[in-house]
């Protein structure tokens, strides 16, 4: 059985604590790698981390992305999106292509 | 030019051409897995696209009810409330083969069937806004989810689709063009030999015949 983590600032991720997933209040770039590898480690299928915060640790994430577990997916915080995930979308699809096909 | 190991013989001629036999056949067979991957990756990038808008739109709305409800109440009070989650989520994983690229499925199960159960604090001392915002976010988490699958599945299959296309080209560009030069030169080479081999006995021949029968050969 596997479980759902949410990582970021407190306002952010606090709603999704009422939905059922586990929640992670971190802010700095430091504890945050910590415990993303060692929510990997874990039973953690999916690790939703907002934006902002993706911004710090943006190498370590890129570690998971060749993984089957965890999908490290990032979401929009509190102060709306960065407009990353769609840019992480776009960087995919290069390398796929080989070319950038808009 | 081809490396200067190679031996030009007869053996390594028809151990090459069975190489490049094999090499052929698995170009071919790669540019069709790299083609159908291309098509199913198309197809997933572009439900990726559709779903991330939607998320990061129910996102936005359930992160507008927040701040507002954060706002209203102390964060204390708001951090009492969501405290202990009545609810709880149980994500379980399958497995699907494209193309031979494992993928995963998800599929969630809530402890709590009922929807309500979203709410883990009494209403008397919580804002509305509180309840709109799990709402907004409890309604966008399907979405979510499917998200995290698709982008996943994006995720290998364009790690897959890079390696696929790194071994035609390499296949392409340098497997197969080696081992037609090779065997030419080989076969160049053997030939040569031939060649060697028939002027020799020629000459041989007439030696033989000029012992034995004082043969003149007419003059040329």
């Amino acid at each position: 059985m596997y479980k759902i983590a949410v990582m970021g600032d407190r306002d952010s991720v606090l709603g999704f604590r009422a939905l059922g997933l586990d929640t992670y209040f971190v802010e700095q770039a430091d504890e945050a790698r910590h415990t993303l590898h060692r929510l990997a480690r874990e039973d953690y299928a999916i690790i939703y981390v907002t934006e902002q915060l993706s911004t710090l640790i943006a190498a370590d994430i890129a570690k998971y992305k060749t993984s089957v577990t965890p999908a490290v997916i990032l979401i929009p915080g509190k102060s709306g999106s960065l407009g990353l995930g769609a840019q992480a979308l776009q960087t995919a699809i290069e390398r796929a292509v080989g070319a950038d096909i808009g | 030019m081809p490396s200067a190991t190679i031996n030009p013989t007869r053996m390594e001629l028809t151990r090459l051409k069975g190489r490049l036999r094999t090499a052929v056949r698995g170009h071919k067979l790669l540019k069709d897995k790299r083609d159908e991957l291309m098509k199913q990756f198309l197809e997933i990038v572009r439900e990726n696209r559709r779903l991330r808008a939607k998320v990061e739109r129910g996102l936005e709305k359930a992160n507008a009810a927040f701040t507002v409800a954060s706002a209203i109440m102390s964060p204390q009070m708001l951090e009492q409330a969501l405290l202990y989650p009545k609810q709880s989520v149980e994500l379980d994983m399958k497995f699907k083969n494209i193309m031979s690229v494992n993928v995963p499925v998800y599929q969630f199960h809530t402890k709590n069937e009922d929807p309500a159960e979203i709410y883990p604090y009494g209403f008397a001392q919580t804002s509305g806004e509180l309840d709109t915002a799990l709402e907004a976010l409890s309604a966008v988490f399907q979405d979510m989810l499917e998200l995290a699958e698709v982008e996943k599945t994006m995720q290998l299959l364009a790690e897959d689709i890079e390696k696929t296309r790194r071994r035609v080209n390499a296949l392409e560009y340098v497997m197969i063009p080696d081992f037609q030069q090779k065997i030419r030169y080989i076969s160049m080479k053997l030939d040569e030999n031939e060649r060697g081999n028939i002027t020799r006995l020629m000459k041989v021949k007439e030696m033989v015949l000029q012992e034995a029968h004082d043969f003149k050969p007419p003059a040329s």
